[in-house]
């Protein structure tokens, strides 16, 4: 198998961009307007940087829950006046869970994730000099920079940092005297979620109008690789969605601050009676999952178009069902906007409407069934290629069905009464959409590093390490959790000792953490080896994995405008692996892919687009 | 100032190392170009079977667990609507579990199975509609079916309706407790609202002191239900949202300020039966047994424990959220007749109007106007 670069120049010399532009130090390394370096930024800032933050947060309180008044110098280390003696204060649990999952849903996996593989790879695949808008995607990038400095100057505020829950409910973040985290802490977390969903919005307009008009010749849709599709589609949702998150944080905002009654209503606290009349938290509720749950598949669907490309790739297998997932990605969209009503249920709303909300749901799992079967039936009789990038997204389609199955429960309105809220569905969504997104995240790393770092590669046995440990001590983290929600635990709580039905469920919290902690363990490693790889590692060949797609005809110095000379042109889709003519040679001889950019041979059947 | 100066040696130090690698990866000449990073043949074997040995390790886990958290679990459920509950709850189980089995091992098989080798050919196979067909309708009918059967059983639960004489009680849920209201006498609720909370006189629910439905109400804290008869819980919340949750009643509901939201069931199993369930016996001693532990190195709070039925509060609400509880016990008709004839009811709680020295809070007088429209929209809704 050797690796062919196939450039099949047509003289289109009005495409030539090869011309150079003198780069400062500012312009090429801080206000970039390169997708390529934007995207850099972005993983730096978004998983490196906030990532270390969300998973050291969830050690912490994970400690306060395997040994509850135990003292540790670390935490008052960490926390200062919030660990007095070493022990956690129950309001910095709180804020800890908190801003975990503001900063993991939100910074890391919304935009660490889509930030850095949509910037890196649409131009790159289907074939573009750049963006649409190089300069939107600077102000996107840098806004998201300033949301993330307010996030974590919020964590430094006097009375503490945003406790009321990722999703934020009012009363509770309204009434600054509920507590003390919804003071000057919620405040600027609002802020912060205000600028970040505008720098949100920008990315995702800019990711759809260069996919829709700055695809090469011939890259129809049908020929676009599912990592491009999916991120089409995640930007189309943000787009649809993000909006409303925004206008629930400015009416928050308006309730906060200006004394309006949005969402509160007859509200007696600390020995008054406060004027709010006439609002209603279940509308909060309403908006906020109005965007909360297409989020969850904003999270996701990146993650799965990752693992197709990658899984295809590597089986050196078309992806199964091209089209059929092509239809999922679709439906999973389109279904993701009208089921937010089941994490509603016992809300207070009309049980009626519950009913359809359970319909809806339970629908979203036929898509979401036929992609884990199309994902499976690619690896059967392929020749795979276990690469690090490979094993996790073996391991995502297995985490995404083990933590899938559980949404069946959850979905279900009459079974969701007694394990809604319970550690059943923080289980069941780390595992989902967690766990998952995050292996689909790492896939893509491995994978496309060489593309990021001017063909350096990472090392691939600290690669495999990361992966092992991390594969086993999810799965030790959340299989047992789904036992401690189905005995009735509830989430957000800073301790079980209140209630001795829980005291025999102490080993289980302790085995969990001490899963944890090896866990993010190996996301040091991974760390170590993304960091070291940048400097030290070494240059792999110009299309390390003999993939088909776009990205690997492009020379591995990074250069303005991404190919030297003419833009390739596309000829077919993104899977011809392993086709053969009918007397079963390869196509091209000795070569067991074909680069979308080789023409249809003669006497060659052209298939499925 | 010891911190900025700290901060900016770090900074320093860590554009020093930059540059040096910098400088280090310039002097380099361009290396050869590597494979080295690419699984090669060995790669394949050694996680290939390792994948076979994940797959193992899933079963494993899974098999743990159940054979040693299974005991965790809730007990029998002790409501009328709970055994259907605990049923679909099971057939779901049986079906996730019967998906997972099969899904994992192919998964994880065909990744040890077709382990890549230098020079295997891989079968072109980009579509199949009838394969696609299959695993697209198999869903549809089993989901249809867990549809109709869930939403037949929600909509049993959530039918809060006056037939067989139920119980009306009020949870009343604020930071960081919960208080019940009989109806009393008359099983009506007198109109409440914040508005009306006058802690001088003693109404700390805000009933309505006109209303004469409330002057029989009784106000506890510590809910007792008499076994078999329909309880309808009308749930209200003074501050921030709480949610009512009773999980061995298989019961929940949010308390939702500005609102009042609903749930009814059935008690089937007193708190003196529950006691003598072998699972909970088991529980109880192992409990115990722990706890003992725990009172021999001298942890506070670790008294004996018994068992009884509890209200927790399930949807987050400040800093005393994990420990916002009330006792439910479960009784027989006559013990809960003989329990209500010893409380006192509104009327008689409720302090004289003389107010002490010095002007009722104003807000209060103003409210009370506001207070009667709300009071007559809450009738509405009820």
């Amino acid at each position: 198998m050797s690796a062919v670069a196939h450039n099949h120049n047509d003289g289109h010399g009005h495409d030539d961009h090869g011309h150079h532009h003198k780069e400062t130090f500012i312009t090429k390394y801080i206000f970039s307007q390169d997708h390529k370096m934007i995207a850099k930024q972005y993983f730096i800032t978004g998983v490196l940087v906030m990532g270390f933050i969300g998973i050291a947060m969830s050690l912490l309180f994970r400690m306060q829950l395997a040994w509850p008044g135990e003292s540790f110098p670390i935490l008052e280390a960490v926390l200062g006046k919030w660990a007095p003696d070493g022990v956690m204060d129950a309001d910095m649990y709180l804020a800890l869970v908190t801003i975990h999952g503001t900063i993991m849903v939100f910074f890391v996996l919304t935009q660490g994730l889509s930030g850095t593989f949509s910037n890196l790879l649409i131009p790159l695949q289907i074939g573009a000099r750049d963006m649409a808008s190089g300069f939107l995607n600077m102000l996107s990038y840098w806004m998201f920079f300033t949301s993330s400095v307010i996030m974590l100057i919020s964590l430094f505020v006097e009375a503490g940092p945003a406790a009321a829950g990722w999703t934020i409910y009012p009363p509770l973040s309204a009434l600054p005297m509920s507590q003390p985290g919804s003071g000057m802490g919620m405040t600027l977390w609002l802020v912060s979620m205000a600028i970040f969903i505008a720098s949100s919005l920008l990315g995702s307009l800019n990711y759809i109008v260069t996919i829709l008009n700055l695809r090469t010749k011939g890259m129809s849709m049908t020929r676009l690789p599912l990592t491009i599709w999916a991120f089409f589609v995640t930007a189309i949702i943000g787009v649809i969605s993000f909006p409303v998150l925004l206008s629930a944080a400015l009416l928050l905002i308006m309730d906060r601050s200006f004394g309006t009654s949005f969402f509160l209503s007859d509200i007696f606290i600390q020995g008054e009676v406060l004027h709010y009349q006439g609002g209603s938290p279940v509308l909060f509720e309403h908006l906020f999952w109005f965007l909360g749950h297409p989020e969850v598949y904003i999270v996701i669907l990146p993650a799965m178009g990752i693992v197709s490309e990658v899984m295809s790739v590597n089986a050196r297998k078309p992806i199964f069902g091209y089209r059929a997932m092509i239809a999922s990605i679709l439906a999973i969209a389109f279904l993701s906007t009208i089921v937010w009503g089941h994490h509603m249920f016992i809300s207070g709303m009309n049980p009626f409407l519950g009913s359809v909300f359970t319909f809806t749901t339970l629908l979203i799992a036929i898509p979401s069934a036929v992609k884990a079967f199309n994902w499976i039936t690619t690896l059967w009789k392929g020749n795979l290629q276990l690469n690090p990038g490979m094993l996790f997204s073996i391991g995502m389609v297995s985490t995404f069905i083990t933590g899938g199955l559980t949404g069946i429960i959850l979905g279900d309105s009459a079974l969701d009464i007694n394990v809604h809220d319970t550690y059943f569905v923080v289980a069941h969504f780390h595992l989902v959409m967690g766990i998952s997104a995050l292996y689909g995240m790492f896939a893509g790393v491995y994978h496309w590093f060489p593309k990021m770092f001017q063909g350096r590669m990472m090392s691939k046995n600290l690669g495999y390490i990361h992966f092992w440990i991390t594969a086993i001590g999810s799965y030790g983290i959340f299989f047992p959790m789904h036992f401690v929600g189905m005995a009735g635990v509830p989430r957000r709580y800073y301790q079980n000792t209140a209630f001795p039905m829980f005291d025999e469920l102490t080993d289980v919290q302790v085995l969990m953490t001490v899963f944890a902690i090896i866990t993010a363990g190996a996301q040091l490693v991974f760390a170590y080896n993304f960091i070291r790889s940048i400097f030290y590692g070494k240059r792999g060949p110009l299309n390390p994995w003999n993939a088909t797609t776009l990205e690997w005809t492009a020379p591995q110095e990074h250069i303005h405008g991404n190919w030297p000379g003419a833009i390739p042109h596309v000829h077919r889709w993104a899977y011809d692996y392993s086709k053969t003519y009918e007397n079963g040679d390869y196509i091209i001889p000795d070569q067991d892919f074909v680069p979308q950019t080789v023409p249809l041979q003669e006497n060659e059947e052209e298939l499925n687009h | 100032m010891t911190t900025l100066l700290i901060l900016t040696v770090l900074v320093l130090v860590a554009i020093a190392i930059w540059q040096m690698t910098k400088i280090f990866e310039l002097s380099q000449l361009r290396a050869e170009t590597s494979r080295a990073e690419i699984a090669n043949d060995a790669d394949n074997n050694s996680n290939g079977y390792l994948m076979f040995g994940f797959l193992i390790f899933i079963y494993g886990i899974t098999i743990f667990s159940f054979a040693k958290y299974s005991k965790v679990l809730l007990p029998e459920a002790a409501s009328a609507h709970g055994g259907g509950y605990d049923t679909l709850m099971w057939v779901s189980f049986a079906i996730i579990f019967f998906v997972q089995t099969i899904t994992q091992a192919l998964l994880h098989y065909y990744a040890y199975k077709y382990r890549g080798k230098k020079g295997k050919k891989a079968l072109f196979f980009a579509d199949n509609d009838r394969l696609e067909f299959i695993w697209t309708i198999i869903p549809v009918i089993v989901l249809a079916g867990l549809i109709i059967w869930g939403l037949y059983s929600w909509t049993n639960i959530m039918d809060v309706n006056e037939e067989d004489d139920p119980l009306i009680i009020e949870l009343y849920a604020q930071q960081f407790n919960w208080t019940a209201r009989y109806a009393g006498e008359d099983n009506v609720l007198g109109d409440a609202s914040v508005r009306l909370i006058d802690i001088n006189k003693a109404n700390v629910l805000g009933i309505d002191e006109a209303d004469p439905n409330g002057t029989d109400d009784v106000i506890v804290k510590e809910l007792h239900l008499p076994v078999g008869r329909k309880v309808n819980f009308m749930m209200r919340s003074q501050d921030v949202l709480h949610s009512a949750y009773m999980p061995h009643f298989r019961a929940q509901m949010n308390c939702v300020p500005g609102m009042i939201t609903q749930f009814s069931f059935t008690p089937t199993i007193t708190t003196e039966q529950m006691r003598l369930n072998p699972d909970v016996v088991e529980k109880v001693k192992r409990t115990n047994a722990l706890r003992a532990e725990w009172a021999a190195e001298g942890r506070p709070d670790s008294d004996p424990w018994e068992f009884d039925y509890v209200l927790l509060c399930n949807k987050i609400c400040g800093k005393s959220h994990y420990n916002m509880q009330m006792k439910i016990i479960v009784e027989s008709e006559e013990e809960f007749n003989k329990w209500m004839a010893e409380q006192k009811t509104f009327a008689e709680t409720l302090l004289s109007d003389e107010p002490e020295t010095g002007a009722a809070p104003v807000a209060i007088g103003e409210a009370e106007e506001i207070l009667e429209e709300v009071a007559v929209e809450e009738v509405i809704e009820e």
